[in-house]
């Protein structure tokens, strides 16, 4: 028996401290990839605007010599052809890639590894008044007309209030935030503006009206729902809700922001519906039984006593629905159209955060400014997320004991 | 118990087997692996490859950071990434193990059926906006692109956009499959595909690179015969120090066994 006693004490004492430990990693992990996250996303503005490894050269007799991320844009799409439009001497911009180097000069004249690249690029340079050259910074011209332009490191007022979303444009891409983030914040407010009055009402239906057995039917089908894949849910986006959509309100494209509010909806209305039918039936039945010997009628009781009860609750469920909408990733980028355009209407295409990292981060050259300014997407979506679960954690606490 | 030595066996074998190669990386040369490493194997019952897909740049890092054994990317590998091998001393060799043609789709119900280079560069930049302004009837044009960072994105900017950037906000989808279906279902639609995913949901549009002398429909007859313009090879990159280890299956690819692989896939072989 003491033996048997003394084993037991041992087991349990090895149990705690494996639940201590189990504890401690769990934590430990976590802070690790916050920490992970922010340092790979503030090394974001350590990056130089243009592409890693080029740089942007003129001849020493061009009085220009910075370009913003969106002239350089500009001139290499071919909107911007003189130079006077940017401050410099009437002439026609010649815009110059390492490729036609290559046309203009044999590769046998360049040298076995390249040597004799830089003198020439310097020739061609010197020789051509209103050149600008893009040219990676091993083979960079040597001369004494070249000039090269200074590069200055991207800006946090670039990335967070910049309008242009376009991570491979070259030479200089273009990290503009701003699109995005609206684009995330629109679509899940919409879509949480639809669901919150469908979801009480399931919820009140539940948790007031019902009779037991249909409760016993329904809950479980709601509950289903929720455990779906989100691939599923886009697919059914992109099939059905997206032709039903584009005719329904005549549009010329079905992938628009209220496509995914109404998916998003669909998806985010089990969290509403279940948190806020528990909230509902918590409500003391002393409290909905001295109501009701008040004279009180049920609809009366149910919009006078159980919902104020319930208030914290209600909003729980509300704030729980956005953490839902703001996060999901695959179901929306299949019916939104991903278009990063500063969102005008609900009717157009918008792009979020998630589908945006989602769709980017397997393509993009690792430890790259593109990487990186992905990296810094996900710390903002995580800023997000916290303050949505730190608000939900609030709410759920004050109690509202005050009835009416 | 028989079964469970048995499995025993064959993980023990499997942890055993030395040449054990990884590939890994673009989604658009994933199939042709995944069927070759297949056919592969079955003759090379020693030889045990592994593939995965990621996207090109995950392949190519994964091999500077030396987890993969072969990087599989529908793009070159880029500058930087270069650069950063030469930091760390190590040398690549490029394979051109297929090549893949990119079909230009529009709705069926389109009247629009063939299209110059000026005429594409000005849809996919965003300065032709109304069908009518090719030919069409009077409908706003709906351009679709593939996500911003996959290989088939960059090689049609480079080709067909001449180095320019598509037009802001232009809808971008996450695979071929959706955007065969977002073409299908919206009548103003013009998007790019990979000749292995073209079917008869939507209509190929004939494409001229001689400003309108001639225009050649996709297909891959054509792309075998040169034609067709829209073409770009496939590629394997291996570092040159582990050549003998992943050398029988890069002969493999390439060789005529290999190379039905690809035409079964729906890409055009490099012989």
């Amino acid at each position: 028996m003491q033996k048997r006693k003394i084993i037991r004490r041992i087991l349990d004492n090895i149990t705690e401290k494996l639940l201590t430990i189990s504890g401690a990693v769990t934590g430990i992990a976590i802070l690790f990839i916050t920490f992970f996250l922010f340092t790979e996303g503030a090394a974001l503005f350590q990056s130089p605007q243009v592409e890693h490894g080029y740089a942007l050269y003129v001849n020493s007799s061009n009085p220009v010599n910075t370009l913003q991320p969106e002239e350089n844009k500009a001139i290499f799409d071919g909107e911007i052809t003189n130079w006077n439009e940017l401050g410099g001497k009437d002439g026609e911009i010649k815009i110059f890639r390492i490729d036609d180097a290559f046309q203009i000069y044999p590769e046998s004249e360049l040298g076995e590894n390249y040597e004799l690249l830089p003198a020439k690029l310097g020739e061609i340079i010197s020789k051509e008044e209103n050149i600008l050259a893009f040219l990676p910074t091993q083979y960079a011209p040597q001369g004494a007309a070249v000039k090269a332009l200074t590069a200055k490191n991207i800006q946090p007022k670039d990335y967070f209030l910049g309008k242009g979303w376009l991570p491979t444009a070259t030479p200089v891409p273009l990290f503009g935030v701003l699109p995005l983030v609206l684009g995330t914040l629109l679509v899940s407010i919409v879509a949480l503006l639809i669901a919150l009055p469908l979801g009480l009402g399931v919820a009140i239906y539940l948790s007031e009206l019902a009779s037991d057995r249909q409760r016993r039917l329904l809950k479980p089908v709601i509950e289903l729902l929720a455990g779906i894949p989100s691939v599923v849910y886009g697919f059914f986006g992109l099939v059905v809700l997206v032709p039903i959509v584009q005719k329904a309100l005549n549009l010329p494209v079905g992938e628009t922001a209220f496509t995914g509010s109404l998916l998003l909806a669909i998806m985010a209305l089990p969290t509403i519906i279940s948190v806020a039918e528990d909230a509902l039936r918590n409500t003391p039945r002393a409290m909905r039984e001295a109501s009701l010997a008040l004279g009180a009628t049920q609809w009366q009781t149910i919009y006078r006593v159980v919902i104020p009860y319930a208030k914290s609750g209600i909003s729980a469920a509300v704030v729980l629905g956005i953490g839902r909408a703001i996060g999901e990733t695959m179901a929306v980028m299949m019916v939104t159209g991903n278009a990063a355009v500063m969102p005008q209407s609900l009717m157009e295409s918008v792009r979020t955060i998630p589908a945006t990292i989602a769709a980017e981060l397997g393509e993009a050259p690792a430890g790259g400014a593109h990487y990186q300014a992905l990296f810094l997407l996900g710390c903002i979506l995580f800023v997000f997320t916290m303050i949505i679960s730190i608000s939900a954690e609030i709410i759920s606490k004050k109690k509202n004991y005050k009835a009416h | 118990m028989k079964k469970q030595i048995l499995l025993g066996l064959t993980l023990c074998s499997l942890a055993f087997t030395t040449s054990a190669q990884k590939i890994k990386g673009s989604e658009t040369v994933l199939p042709i692996s995944e069927k070759a490493a297949q056919v592969f194997m079955k003759s090379n019952s020693a030889n045990k490859v592994t593939v995965t897909g990621g996207g090109s740049g995950v392949g190519i890092s994964a091999l500077i950071e030396g987890t993969t054994d072969i990087a599989q990317a529908s793009r070159k590998i880029k500058f930087s990434e270069r650069q950063k091998l030469q930091e760390s001393g190590k040398a690549v060799k490029e394979i051109t193990v297929a090549i893949d043609a990119l079909a230009v789709i529009v709705h069926p119900g389109n009247k629009v059926n063939k299209l110059t280079k000026e005429q594409l560069e000005g849809i996919f930049t965003g300065k032709i906006k109304n069908w009518k302004e090719v030919g069409g009837e009077d409908l706003k044009i709906v351009p679709y692109a593939r996500e911003t960072s996959s290989g088939t994105y960059e090689f049609f900017k480079e080709h067909v956009l001449s180095n320019k950037n598509y037009m802001s906000g232009i809808m971008s989808m996450p695979a071929n499959g959706s955007i065969i279906q977002s073409v299908s279902q919206t009548k103003g639609a013009i998007a790019y595909v990979g000749l292995a995913y073209l079917n008869s949901s939507v209509q190929a549009v004939s494409v001229s690179f001689n400003k309108g002398k001639s225009f050649t429909v996709p297909s891959v007859a054509n792309a075998k015969n040169k034609t067709y313009p829209v073409v770009r090879p496939l590629f394997y990159y291996y570092l040159t120090k582990s050549e003998s280890k992943v050398k029988k299956f890069i002969d493999f690819s390439l060789s005529s066994d290999g190379q039905k692989i690809v035409e079964e896939v729906g890409y055009i072989s490099v012989k």
